[in-house]
């Protein structure tokens, strides 16, 4: 027993430093976007080309640009659209995905037939392919990216709240629920969404990584944020020229893309072994 | 009039494998009916009909006058109130996720509106869990913790006090005891005796084991593969003229 519960201890506590760091790193960004909505003296789309390509120094602390605009400033505001719309898509997933996968799992039958059709239809198609498509079908703009996302990926949150449901919902408190006259609406809500929310956590803060990335891949070769928007791909896209004579240009944005990336999987990972260790207890 | 009258109720899984076997039996207000039987013999089945989580394929179900084997949710919804069931396991019969608080006040909230409560006087509802945990003998600072973090015999106090807090007419106890150790066993089934009599309830109470159905009950019935093969007083269970299947359940204790 002893032996046993000195690793286990540990394990955790780096799990939990795992997560004060991405939780850090989340905050950092979150402040450096608030500072960047407030006190920027910088306009990110004012372009002065008698100022392109600066160094740094104390009026530009990341220096500037091929049209003269305010690397650091870019970068902030970057950071608000990629975050941002990365999380727009994803909470529309959420909202979609999770009450059709409740209703789909508690209702069984031919409802439950009918929804997980629609959700094995559009699982067929790959995120890539749909957000082409759409952006070739209604214009290349990061809203249709956005919607492409959507599309592609409340799937994925559908099905695993279904699966999740329909083992729950089995289970005698479930039926005692019933019994006592209790809405289906209710008893989703009540007893079924709490057992829903864990694990549709970790695999949004996965996803989050995954879709900051294919946000920024699409902004990249022209299909996301349109220019003068600030947005770390398409910023790659606009160093691109310049990066043997500036190559930081590329890699401030490079730099931020990877860390939040990383960032994201490491909360994932986090919330991932949090919810384990729960269920670990109550078994 | 008797509380709960069951005619000829039937039920089957398969074609030629009936479960329930025009089971016919009666319960009168506050009365305590055991029905014993081994395992798989269609009890708990029956108790689910009661409760109507389970069709019925014929026989009828008169609930206080009301026969309700063929109603719909909403015809049926002013009914269940009258009767509630609490299970064998604890753990599953208690929402993982749901502080006990919240567990035990499901019930209460759903029909607190049209609920005349006789026992219980709660002001608000944490009056009320305080009432129903000092009820099930269970100190109340437990009520703001996870079925997790309970014992098997706690947990099933908690079953219990939520079964009781609308102070329905039946309790239909399947099993209550069988998944606590001995000791548990025990204090529960004093437990359930006093709430009877405190509450005027009436029970079915199912168990394999003979000996508590024998302290807990005013009659015993026995069941042996979906037919209720005998019914008699509870004194009687000694008596000579015993069905030879309830003598044999007998010679095992």
């Amino acid at each position: 027993m002893r032996e046993l519960s000195i690793p286990r201890v540990s394990r955790r506590s780096k799990h939990s430093w795992q997560g004060m760091i991405a939780l850090l790193f989340v905050l950092v960004t979150a402040a450096a976007s608030i500072y960047a909505f407030f006190w920027l003296k910088h306009d990110p789309n004012t372009t002065d080309l008698g100022d392109r390509l600066q160094e740094m120094s104390m009026l530009h602390p990341l220096g500037t640009d091929h049209l003269g605009r305010d690397v650091l400033t870019r970068l902030l505001l970057g950071g608000q659209q990629t975050l941002g719309y990365s999380l727009l898509a994803l909470g529309a997933a959420l909202l979609i995905g999770i009450p059709f996968g409740l209703i789909s799992g508690y209702s069984r039958g031919w409802i439950d037939r009918i929804f997980m059709r629609i959700a094995d239809a559009f699982l067929s198609f790959p995120d890539t392919i749909v957000a082409i498509v759409l952006s070739g079908l209604l214009g290349a703009g990061i809203g249709n990216l956005v919607l492409a996302i959507v599309v592609v990926k409340w799937v994925n949150y559908a099905r695993l709240v279904r699966s999740t449901v329909l083992s729950e919902a089995q289970k005698d408190y479930v039926q005692i629920a019933r019994t006592n006259g209790l809405s289906p609406a209710k008893i989703m809500r009540k007893h079924l969404l709490p057992h829903v929310i864990g694990h549709v956590l970790v695999l949004a803060s996965l996803d989050l990584g995954k879709i900051i990335l294919l946000i920024s891949a699409f902004s990249y070769i022209g299909l996301g944020a349109q220019p003068p928007t600030p947005e770390w791909g398409a910023m790659l896209n606009d160093s691109r020229p310049y990066f043997q004579s500036r190559p930081e240009l590329m890699i401030y944005p490079g730099l931020a893309i990877m860390s939040v990336v990383l960032l994201a999987n490491m909360l994932g990972d986090y919330l991932r072994d949090r919810f384990d260790v729960k269920r670990e207890v109550q078994s | 009039m008797s509380l709960l009258q069951v005619n000829r109720l039937s039920k089957s899984y398969a074609p030629d494998k009936r479960v329930l076997d025009e089971v016919s039996f009666a319960i009168a207000s506050g009365e305590c009916l055991g029905l014993v039987g081994e395992s798989g013999c269609g009890k708990s089945t029956l108790a689910r009909c009661l409760l109507r989580m389970e069709a019925t394929d014929s026989g009828s179900i008169i609930l206080g006058g009301h026969s309700i084997e063929r109603m719909n949710d909403r015809q049926l919804y002013p009914h269940r109130k009258k009767i509630q069931i609490v299970f064998q396991n604890p753990s599953a019969a208690l929402n993982p996720k749901l502080k006990i608080r919240d567990s035990l006040l499901d019930p209460y909230l759903q029909y607190r509106n049209e609920l005349r409560l006789q026992h219980f006087r709660p002001a608000s509802d944490q009056e009320l869990v305080r009432q129903l945990m000092e009820a099930v003998e269970l100190p109340e600072s437990l009520a703001d913790r996870y079925p997790h973090e309970l014992s098997g015999g706690q947990r099933q106090r908690v079953t219990i006090a939520r079964a009781i807090s609308i102070e329905p007419q039946l309790v239909v106890l399947d099993e209550p005891t069988a998944s606590l150790d001995v000791i548990s066993q025990g204090a529960v089934l004093q437990l359930l005796t006093r709430l009877r009599t405190e509450l005027n309830l009436s029970y079915l109470f199912i168990s394999h084991d003979l000996a508590a159905v024998h302290q807990m009950s005013q009659r015993i019935m026995v069941m042996k593969d979906g037919r209720l093969v005998d019914q008699f007083p509870q004194e009687q269970l000694f008596a000579e003229s015993r069905h030879p299947y309830t003598q044999e359940l007998i010679s095992i204790f």
